[in-house]
């Protein structure tokens, strides 16, 4: 039991990192919530699912190869996400209930839009590995499981170097320190901005490739993850890099062990991870890493 | 006495537009069952009234004290769950009649709304969103958990209706619409000689710094919101639940939070004029899609995104500029087609 909620624990947890490391990453940047941002994890999943899955197409899948379809539906989710920003996010940019207003009623479109294109039905998409599964340190773990966690800690640590070692790191940091002074010392916000909004976008991307294969199929999938994404930003301070993947693992160890540990557990998980949530942010209402600034302090 | 009362509505609704328009709406709500009594009709104008409270007490909350809600369905389901609880027959309920359990309902929404204010009073902007976000769902979960109370998924069905017919059904919702608007609208009304709590929660939004600098009590002004606003969404989802005749899980959902917002928005935020006509647009026009059910929830996205993007301020508030202007002297309100101010004569342009 114990190692399964270690293997659970960490698998969800580098999910959850990957949505929210994008998540805060807009949030730092941009300041404002991108409620649609778990829609391109669905979105993914169901890219992989089209190009790969034999019967959907009539007959033979329509790319062949696994790795390439992986990389063309995260292009194509991170085209569809650069989409959104400049039609939709980038006008009301400075106005917040109006862009969490509008990024939930594309959440909302794109589930309609899967609902009308897929109808709903329970899916799976193919898994290369499935079934196989490698002992480690005497733990029967499925190799798809490896390849989700493997696949984010890969991921975190490209993100990590571009935002440390790269020019490219240097404008976004900047930028997300104080936007008019980063605009005076010659970095172009509005391209940073854009830049920053498809990164997230390619994250959410990754995360949904890497997990299709392990869970049911459906439009509505964008829901349960999207909760989680909210407690877990909270809990970490917005817009803090470090405390979203600090609490994406505390969220995922509270709601595995809620499930293995309690007969309900199944329906307890979410209520417990925001119960978390709100306790820490009674105790410290910027979150574990947040940053209060001295204009937004209370 | 009456030439003075006949005086007054001359002067103060029939020459602005706005406050004209509302009247014949309302008179022609009031007569609408002698035009039609098609039971599917009336149903959707008895929801439409419930949710007009509901969105109506959304904006009181988070449009004037500018403190987001996004967890507003949970005064809804609270009350919903505690009136089908207490009024349910009794080896599992109290079997309470509907007079007693809907105060009584109301009055739980009024706690949770306190309740849900401990940590919403020291968190702002985003973070309070999404604490309020959460409150609905941690009690959803409580819900699916403990199901020989609850029901689960299918909610508690089996408890009193309203009255038996339609038509009265009707009148109950469309008077307690009317009065609660009216007390909430009251409420809020900043240029008000009797109560303060209008510009007090104006001076909220703007900068609270400010407000308490100037020596309001910001906090408890907050609790006075939350707990008035929790009120009367109590008070439509008590009565929701004995129009529907269940309390099901549905009203504790995340889309209802976000129903009452974009109703609200989609009229106009911070008048409560423009959540009244929101939710009479927005609800019986989704509702009549209900033919094309797998478009309903899309057209309903596209029309959002679109007034969003287009007229921010909402569509009652838009059209309320196009057909009314202030007279920049007296500051009375004019139709737009005046070249001079009514009473002063000063000019418009």
């Amino acid at each position: 039991m114990i190692e399964g909620i270690i293997v659970q624990t960490l698998v969800k947890g580098s999910v959850y990192a990957l949505l929210a490391l994008g998540f805060a990453l807009i949030f730092g940047v941009a300041r404002v919530l991108q409620l649609s941002h778990t829609s391109f994890y669905m979105l993914a999943a169901f890219g992989l699912f089209t190009l790969t899955d034999v019967a959907f197409l009539g007959g033979i899948p329509f790319i062949s190869n696994p790795w390439v379809a992986i990389v063309l539906s995260i292009i194509v989710t991170t085209a569809i996400g650069l989409a959104v920003y400049k039609l939709f996010i980038d006008r009301v940019r400075e106005h917040h209930v109006t862009v969490m207003l509008i990024t939930l009623a594309v959440a909302m479109a794109f589930q309609q839009i899967m609902i009308i294109i897929f109808s709903g039905q329970y899916r799976s998409a193919p898994s290369f590995v499935s079934g196989q599964s490698w002992d480690i340190l005497g733990i029967k773990v499925a190799v798809q499981n490896v390849l989700v966690f493997g696949g984010a800690g890969i991921v975190m640590l490209i993100i990590w170097a571009i935002l440390q070692k790269t020019r490219l790191g240097i404008a976004i940091r900047a930028t997300a320190q104080d936007t008019e002074i980063a605009n005076l010392m010659g970095i172009n916000v509005s391209t940073v901005l854009l830049l920053v909004m498809g990164i997230a976008a390619a994250l959410a991307a990754i995360a949904g490739v890497l997990v299709a294969p392990t869970m049911v199929l459906e439009p509505g999938m964008l829901w349960p993850p999207f909760v989680m994404v909210m407690a877990i930003i909270t809990l970490g301070g917005l817009g803090s890099i470090k405390g979203s993947v600090i609490g994406a693992f505390i969220i995922a160890l509270v709601e595995t062990l809620v499930v293995f540990l309690l007969p309900t557990g199944a329906f307890l998980k979410g209520a417990f991870a925001l119960l978390v949530m709100i306790v820490v942010l009674i105790f410290r209402p910027e979150g574990l890493f947040g940053i209060v600034f001295e204009e937004e302090r209370l | 006495m009456l030439s003075r009362l006949l005086k007054d509505f001359q002067g103060d609704v029939v020459s602005i537009p706005g406050r004209l328009i509302a009247l014949i709406f309302f008179v022609l709500l009031f007569l609408f069952p002698a035009f039609t009594q098609q039971s599917y009709i009336l149903r959707m104008l008895i929801f439409t009234n419930m949710f007009v409270i509901f969105a109506v007490s959304w904006d009181f909350i988070s449009g004037y004290t500018g403190q987001m809600n996004f967890g507003h369905a949970l005064f809804f389901g609270v009350a919903a769950y505690v009136t089908a609880m207490l009024n349910r027959p009794a080896p599992l309920g109290m079997g309470w009649p509907i007079a007693v359990t809907i105060p009584l309902g109301a009055l739980a929404a009024v706690v949770a709304g306190v309740l849900m204010c401990l940590p919403a009073l020291r968190l702002r902007g985003p973070y309070l969103a999404l604490v309020t976000l959460a409150f609905p769902l941690i009690l959803l979960g409580v819900i699916f958990s403990f199901t020989q109370f609850t029901g689960g998924e299918l909610g508690i069905s089996g408890i009193d209706r309203m009255t038996d017919s339609r038509v009265a059904d009707y009148y109950i919702s469309l008077g307690v619409m009317l009065v609660s608007v009216l007390i909430m609208w009251k409420l809020t009304d900043a240029q008000s000689s009797f109560v303060r709590t209008g510009i007090i929660m104006h001076a909220i939004r703007e900068d609270e710094i400010a407000a308490r600098a100037s020596g309001i009590n910001t906090i408890g002004y907050k609790l006075f919101a939350f707990a008035v606003g929790g009120f009367f969404a109590g008070l439509a989802g008590a009565m929701y639940a004995h129009f529907l005749r269940i309390a099901g899980p549905s009203s504790l959902d995340l889309t209802l939070s976000f129903q009452a917002i974009i109703w609200t928005v989609f009229g106009g935020i911070v008048s409560i004029y423009g959540a009244v006509v929101g939710t009479y647009i927005l609800y019986p026009l989704t509702e009549s899609l209900r033919f094309i059910s797998e478009y309903r929830l899309l057209i309903f996205a596209v029309i959002v995104i679109l007034i969003l993007l287009f007229m921010p301020e909402g569509i009652a508030v838009w059209v309320r500029d196009k057909i009314e202007r202030q007279c920049p002297r007296c500051k009375l309100t004019n139709v737009s087609w005046r070249h001079a101010c009514r009473a002063c004569g000063a000019d418009l342009y």
